[in-house]
């Protein structure tokens, strides 16, 4: 049996890798696939305290969690589509009207 | 329903009627606005004139009642307790009698003017205050009426208020009031002090259980009578505060008449005599008042002798007479005090409304160089001004002969240098029956000064004669209370008042002939003004050259440029210089200003770290979210990560 602490490391790995790509690419759908790292490398602690506590909450938890970012992907699908069609662009550099 | 049970009727009339056209009367016709205001002030009068029927039928003995508690705190209590005895009776007839007769003179001359409910609103609240001033029955709620009357002289002086004139006549005089009624309020503070109360009842049985002080002593009751005395300075116009009573005739003649003249002036002469228990305790304070009203009888009048404004001469002749009931109270004549205050009601309150029917025959004219030759066109007018002159002057029988000369008399048998304030007064005397006839003289006879086609002389309508006439009689009549004591009689004016001052200041019988003495020279004394007057101002007047003596008394001797040197432009330089430029522009605003200008600042500096950049904002947020668990794991992180090392 793997121990715990392996899937913890590698969630761990999975979640600063994510981070680093959403902080540093520029694509805007590389950075929502970088979410998406980072909600599976949760997915994946949260199943692995699971499994080590023997009981099922976490299990619960990452249902919810895959509901949510298959909402979060219908939505933010739609406005990446009308974000590259107002702007011809799917650079996040270019999409900055908030900017004083 | 008996009115001495219920005496807060009387102050209370008045009120409603101002309220009422405060309220109501910019939408009324001019006759209901009068209807109210004469009605309360009529009614309050037979409701006085009942209560003192009711006082005078149940004996000697003062009437006081308290109605409620105003201020309890701790011992102290200042309650709305109202008195009655007979000072106030003599106080409380000459205030709503002379003024329903100003009220119903005002109605014919305020008619054409602007402002007329505001004028009776204020008039009747006047009213309310003079009535609550000498009702009160203690020094608080005596306070209340003295300084709503200041604030009623304030807004009738500025009744025209767009006039600048008017304006600032009324900023002064409310300005050198407060000097005045700061000293009061000090003495009432020290008599709390010492007695522990304010009701007069306290205080003057208290006081009268103190051994009086000696002269030239600066004891309690010395200090505390002489801080009521600044207070009185303030309000009767007397020396050095005396100012704002010449400027204030620039307020509507009935309102010079009434508040200017008859009633509030005299408060200070009846806060006075009120307190005559401590004044008589405290010598050194009677001869400062006996001199202050000595020499201002004598200063107003020499002013008095070349003003040119007709208003303005009887201001200065109001301040003289003012000092002349002071000097009577200085010398402990307190009944010879407020006997010369009634008198003094009735004939200036003639002079006044007659000056203001002059003014009004005139068109509005106030220089008496403009006028001359009028006693043909006006002649109930000039006849009812004749009698206030003649009363004023002091010759028998009118009122002032009797009320002067008992004052002369009491001064002349006074200690303490009573001959010099005897003479001085008589020179005062002299100087009134002088302005006096010189205003008569100027007015009318003499040729017209004035233009016929331009001025239209006519006499005044019935309901300004009417007034006149009654006081015009008043005038006459109003002293012989006192005139049996010429022929030995009783002089039943101080007999009347004392159950109040006591009996001791009536003369015996050996002064009798001193006294027709005296009464002589009094009369010699008004012939020599009388004559010099009539010798100078003859057929033909022309205006006469301002140089010399004559120039310093036109310019009523640089008082008001004195006061401007010495005491207002230091005033405005600090408020100016320092009050405004440093503390106000450079503190307060500073402090304000800079408080904004720091958040201003932080938050310009702040607003960078809001790029608009959504990868920024994530780059925070990891930074934040590291932050954080650093510190949350810190005591767990810190000896695995040193701890291993070691």
């Amino acid at each position: 049996m793997v121990p715990t602490n392996y899937y913890v490391i590698l969630s761990a790995i999975l979640f600063g890798l994510g981070v680093l790509a959403f902080v540093f690419k520029r694509n805007i759908i590389t950075i929502f696939m970088a979410i998406e790292l980072m909600l599976n490398a949760v997915n994946l602690a949260f199943v692995a305290f699971s499994q080590a506590l023997g009981k099922a909450d976490g299990e619960v938890f990452v249902l919810f969690v895959i509901l949510v970012a298959a909402a979060e992907a219908a939505v933010g699908l739609g406005i990446i589509i009308l974000t590259a069609r107002n702007r011809r662009s799917l650079n996040v550099e270019n999409v900055n009207l908030l900017k004083l | 329903m008996p009115i001495l049970e219920n005496l807060w009727i009387i102050p209370l009339l008045p009120l409603l009627g101002s309220a009422i056209n405060g309220l109501f009367g910019a939408k009324w016709s001019k006759a209901i606005v009068n209807s109210v205001a004469l009605g309360s002030t009529g009614v309050s009068f037979l409701c006085a004139v009942e209560a003192v029927r009711e006082f005078l039928s149940g004996g000697s003995q003062p009437f006081r009642k308290e109605f409620f508690d105003w201020i309890v705190a701790g011992s102290f209590r200042a309650g709305f307790d109202l008195q009655l005895d007979q000072l106030t009776v003599v106080m409380l007839l000459v205030v709503t009698g002379v003024g329903f007769l100003i009220h119903i003179y005002s109605t014919g001359y305020m008619a054409h003017e602007e402002g007329y409910y505001r004028f009776f609103s204020y008039l009747n609240l006047f009213m309310f205050f003079m009535l609550i001033l000498v009702l009160a029955a203690n020094y608080v709620l005596l306070f209340v009426g003295w300084e709503g009357v200041g604030l009623c002289s304030y807004l009738l002086i500025g009744l025209y208020f767009l006039k600048k004139s008017a304006a600032d006549a009324g900023k002064k005089a409310f300005i050198v009031n407060r000097i005045g009624d700061f000293g009061f309020m000090l003495g009432m503070f020290l008599l709390f002090r010492s007695f522990g109360s304010l009701d007069f009842q306290t205080v003057f049985a208290k006081a009268a259980t103190w051994q009086p002080e000696a002269m030239g002593q600066f004891g309690t009751m010395t200090v505390a009578c002489l801080l009521l005395f600044v207070g009185a300075t303030g309000k009767s116009a007397q020396l050095p505060l005396y100012v704002w009573l010449p400027d204030a005739m620039e307020g509507p003649t009935p309102v010079s008449a009434l508040i200017h003249a008859a009633t509030m002036v005299t408060a200070g002469v009846y806060m006075v005599a009120r307190s005559h228990v401590l004044f008589t305790h405290a010598p050194t304070a009677m001869y400062v008042v006996a001199i202050v009203g000595c020499a201002t009888a004598f200063f107003a009048a020499t002013i008095g002798l070349v003003q040119s404004d007709i208003k303005k001469v009887l201001a200065y002749s109001t301040v003289s007479q003012l000092g002349y009931m002071f000097l009577a109270c200085g010398v402990g004549a307190f009944g010879a005090g407020v006997f010369h205050l009634m008198t003094h009601a009735f004939f200036k309150a003639l002079l006044f409304l007659s000056a203001g029917s002059v003014i009004h025959a005139m068109g509005g004219e106030q220089d008496m160089w403009n006028m001359g030759g009028l006693s043909k066109k006006i002649k109930v007018t000039f006849v009812c001004m004749l009698f206030g002159t003649i009363a004023i002057a002091g010759f028998p029988p009118f009122a002032a002969f009797f009320s002067k000369d008992s004052i002369l008399f009491a001064a002349y048998n006074s200690e303490n240098g009573g001959k010099v304030l005897y003479g001085v007064g008589l020179l005062a005397a002299v100087l009134t029956s002088f302005y006096m006839f010189r205003l008569i003289r100027l007015t009318f006879y003499g040729e017209k000064r004035y233009d016929e086609h331009k001025v239209h002389v006519h006499e005044s309508p019935g309901n300004m004669t009417w007034p006149l006439m009654i006081l015009a009689f008043l005038s006459l009549t109003g002293g012989w209370f006192a005139a049996p004591a010429l022929w030995g009689g009783k002089d039943y004016f101080s007999e009347f008042l004392s159950p109040v001052f006591g009996s001791g200041e009536s003369a015996g019988a050996e002064s009798a002939s001193l006294e027709h003495i005296l009464s002589g020279v009094a009369v010699a004394a008004a012939f020599a003004g009388l004559i010099v007057a009539l010798r100078m101002y003859g057929k033909t007047v022309k205006r006469g050259t301002s140089e010399g003596v004559h120039k310093l008394l036109y310019n009523k001797y640089y008082v008001d440029e004195l006061y401007a040197a010495a005491i207002v432009r230091p005033l405005v330089w600090l408020s100016t210089n320092v009050l405004w430029k440093v503390v106000d522009a450079g503190m307060i605003d500073g402090a304000v200003n800079g408080v904004a200008d720091g958040a201003a600042a932080v938050g310009d500096t702040v607003r960078h770290t809001q790029s608009g950049n959504t990868r920024s904002y994530a780059v925070w947020v990891v930074v934040g979210a590291i932050v954080v668990l650093g510190i949350v794991f810190w005591p767990i992180l810190h000896p695995a990560l040193f701890g291993g090392v070691r």
